[in-house]
């Protein structure tokens, strides 16, 4: 039996803390002893990626303390594992010890729906979803971890779930981390090029793997008042 | 951020023609480069790494290869022109033109000598510089700068054309493309006919044989580099490539990348002046080598990859800021992915601190550069650059102690979880809200709720479920 150890991500632990608990369900279900280290917070992939480094590594330090004795570490988000496992080696490239436990951790580490496929070898967890989905591409996870197909067969599994392809489904929602802050404007422009495509779809719902974003979908969806609501692939595959 | 930079990106976002017209035209480049690569070039992925490989040989070795270029540069009756910065080549050309009595250059598209602002300099002079690709002459009518490192006039419409033919031509308004190709087409033979210099820029320069490479498909680089009595290439250093052999793997895939073509109309191999028995080409033959920043550039281990770029735009039509921002938004001539790592390391990061910060990380460039520089690391980089390199103005402080507090809180679990838990409490109990009564001074919520609605904190964490779910 694996032994999980879950990183809800600080944004999961704070602002849809469901997420994690239907990532907890499916892995579970899927045969894994699932345990949550009580002292985890972030991955400091905010400081990161603004040019505060020594801030970050601060963060990835302790973080290398929490999952120090983990098998497996299995994140709700394609971004934050990538962090651990491309970024962290990149920070402590001075640092030899540290730069060590990085590299000890990078074979440990998996994004969700990547360790559903390629660690358990599942692609039906039994779920069912009645509604048309349609499925949005997370940058890091697609491009970084070359996630692709993975939660795509996962959702094709699903039974009730009709599942949409987007235009321009690997497109930027335009959420970029501080960016989204920074450049308001452009950030909210993105969000909404990929809205219309999404109306495009007739899907009633997106799906992704990030919850950030999906917080950048639902934001921009709920301010223009559209009716399509957001949920990551972790409900979808907990839903009965 | 600069007050100016802001305002570009607002004016830009906020002019619905010229966002459909970015649109449209970059997407268009996206397909053809698509139609090109599938199905066409089992090989891509592999050219790519070798590609890279050589770019990366080349400029770790550039002493080397620049002084090979020299010696055969020199061998068919060229000359070779050293120059620091805009002004020794401004300098050079001015002397030139003196010495022969020149008065009229003919240019081929560059954005070198854009970016040493080469019309401008010698126009000071009194010495006349006529672009003769179609974009980069209607842009010198309009007195703006290239849009698009390949397209330099992607955000004009025709109509945009014909009102600017109309008023700097003199002729009646014609929205007909072809009409004003053909005219620009007869306003430019004549230059071309009476020019005393073509200047060109290169797209490579092959150290072993010593020629230049252009490529273009509207035949007016031929123009000037054959009809004038004189030729002067200027190229940035990082332009050479060391055998001509690794042609082979570069042309398959500029074209591609940048406009979708297996092969532009027209590639150029020159080698010198013309020499005796040949019947065309010029009497004398100038390749002009510019620094200007590219050895500092140099200098820095991580961040040179920046000088291995091809120049094929096509970082600038997948970058969904670019699509949004326009060309003109940005700071300096080179606009895009490739500007906002090459414009800091070029400039100094003061010239726009706000600029290695202008992209979501979506890392859609660095996918489809065809010499694989990972442009979202560079950018990262950059960013660390500028944070320790900025002036601490009010709101440099706030972030720095912002982060300064994130660093202690996510390394401090109780306190992270205290937090947690005070945010929830005095939260809103609806999950999205419009406002944020209190918050909304914060710049980050500010800015934020501008455009979206904002998640409020959960009830309960998920550490509080946790706990729960275990009973």
């Amino acid at each position: 039996m694996p032994r999980v150890s879950l990183f809800v991500t600080c944004v999961i632990d704070q602002l849809f803390p469901k997420v994690g608990i239907a990532m907890a369900d499916v892995l579970e279900r899927a045969g894994c002893a699932v345990d949550f280290p009580e002292d985890q917070t972030c991955c400091g992939q905010p400081a990161f990626n603004s040019g505060y480094r020594d801030e970050a590594r601060t963060v990835a330090r302790h973080f290398l303390k929490v999952f120090h004795g983990s098998e497996y570490i299995v994140v709700p988000s394609g971004s934050c594992t990538s962090m651990v496992s491309h970024h962290f080696a990149d920070i402590f490239a001075d640092y030899p010890s540290e730069l060590a436990a990085a590299h000890a951790l990078e074979p440990k580490v998996y994004e969700f729906s990547s360790f559903l496929t390629q660690v358990l070898k599942v692609d039906d967890v039994g779920a069912r979803f009645d509604g048309i989905v349609t499925y949005h591409d997370s940058c890091h996870a697609l491009r970084e971890l070359k996630i692709k197909d993975g939660p795509r067969q996962l959702l094709s599994k699903v039974k009730g779930l009709e599942l949409r392809e987007m235009d321009i489904a690997q497109e930027c929602c335009g959420f970029g981390g501080t960016f989204s802050v920074k450049f308001p404007e452009v950030s909210g422009g993105m969000a909404r090029t990929k809205i219309e495509s999404i109306q495009k779809t007739g899907a009633s719902t997106v799906v992704s793997i990030d919850s950030s974003c999906l917080m950048q979908l639902r934001g921009a969806l709920s301010r223009a008042g559209l009716p399509i609501t957001t949920l990551h692939l972790a409900e979808v595959l907990a839903s009965r | 951020m600069s007050v100016v930079f802001d305002e570009k990106i607002q004016q830009t976002l906020g002019n619905a023609n010229l966002q459909l017209a970015i649109y449209t035209s970059t997407g268009r480049l996206m397909d053809h480069r698509k139609k090109s690569l599938t199905g066409q070039l089992p090989e891509y992925q592999d050219l790519r790494t070798h590609a890279n490989a050589i770019k990366q040989h080349t400029i770790e070795n550039l002493d080397y290869y620049l002084e090979q270029l020299e010696v055969n540069v020199e061998a068919h009756g060229g000359k070779v022109v050293w120059c620091r910065n805009a002004q020794d080549v401004a300098d050079f050309v001015l002397q030139l033109a003196k010495d022969r009595g020149s008065r009229l250059i003919v240019k081929s598209k560059s954005m070198t000598t854009e970016e040493i602002d080469f019309n401008e300099r010698l126009e000071h002079h009194h010495l006349e510089s006529v672009e003769t690709d179609l974009g980069e002459y209607i842009l010198q009518l309009k007195h703006e700068r290239p849009y698009h490192i390949v397209a330099p006039a992607l955000h004009l419409t025709r109509y945009d054309v014909a009102n600017l033919f109309e008023k700097e031509l003199g002729v009646p308004n014609d929205t007909v493309i072809e009409n004003q190709t053909m005219l620009a087409r007869r306003v430019l033979r004549d230059k071309f006919l009476q020019a005393d210099i073509g200047v060109s820029g290169a797209n490579f320069l092959v150290a072993d044989s010593g020629a230049v490479v252009l490529v273009e498909n509207e035949g007016n680089a031929r123009l000037t580099t054959s009809a004038p009595k004189i030729h002067i290439a200027v190229a940035g250093i990082e332009k050479l490539i060391p055998r001509a052999q690794d042609l082979a793997t570069f042309l398959k895939l500029l074209g591609r990348s940048a406009t979708g073509q297996p092969l532009t109309v027209y590639t150029s191999f020159l080698s010198g002046p013309r020499r005796g028995e040949e019947v065309d080409g010029p009497d004398e033959f100038y390749l002009v080598l510019l620094d200007n920043g590219r050895t500092k550039v140099l200098a820095d281990e991580e961040k040179r990859q920046a000088l291995y770029c091809i120049r094929c735009g096509a970082c600038l039509n997948h970058c969904p800021v670019y699509r949004k921002i326009g060309g003109h938004s940005f700071p300096w001539v080179y606009s895009g992915p490739i500007g906002a790592i090459i414009t800091p390391q070029f400039m100094g990061t003061r010239h726009e601190p706000g600029l290695p910060f202008a992209s979501s990380l979506c890392g859609a460039c660095a996918e489809v550069c065809p010499v694989k520089i990972d442009i979202p690391q560079v950018l990262l980089d950059l960013r660390e650059d500028v944070v320790k390199a900025r002036t601490e103005d009010a709101s440099n402080q706030l972030e720095k102690f912002a982060f300064k507090m994130f660093a202690y809180a996510m390394t401090r679990p109780k306190l992270y979880r205290f937090a947690g838990k005070m945010a929830a409490k005095f939260a809103p109990r609806e999950p999205w809200v419009r406002h944020a009564p209190g918050l909304e001074l914060l710049p980050p919520v500010k800015g934020w709720l501008s455009q979206r609605d904002l998640p409020t904190p959960a009830a309960k964490s998920f550490r509080d479920l946790w706990k729960e779910r275990k009973g």
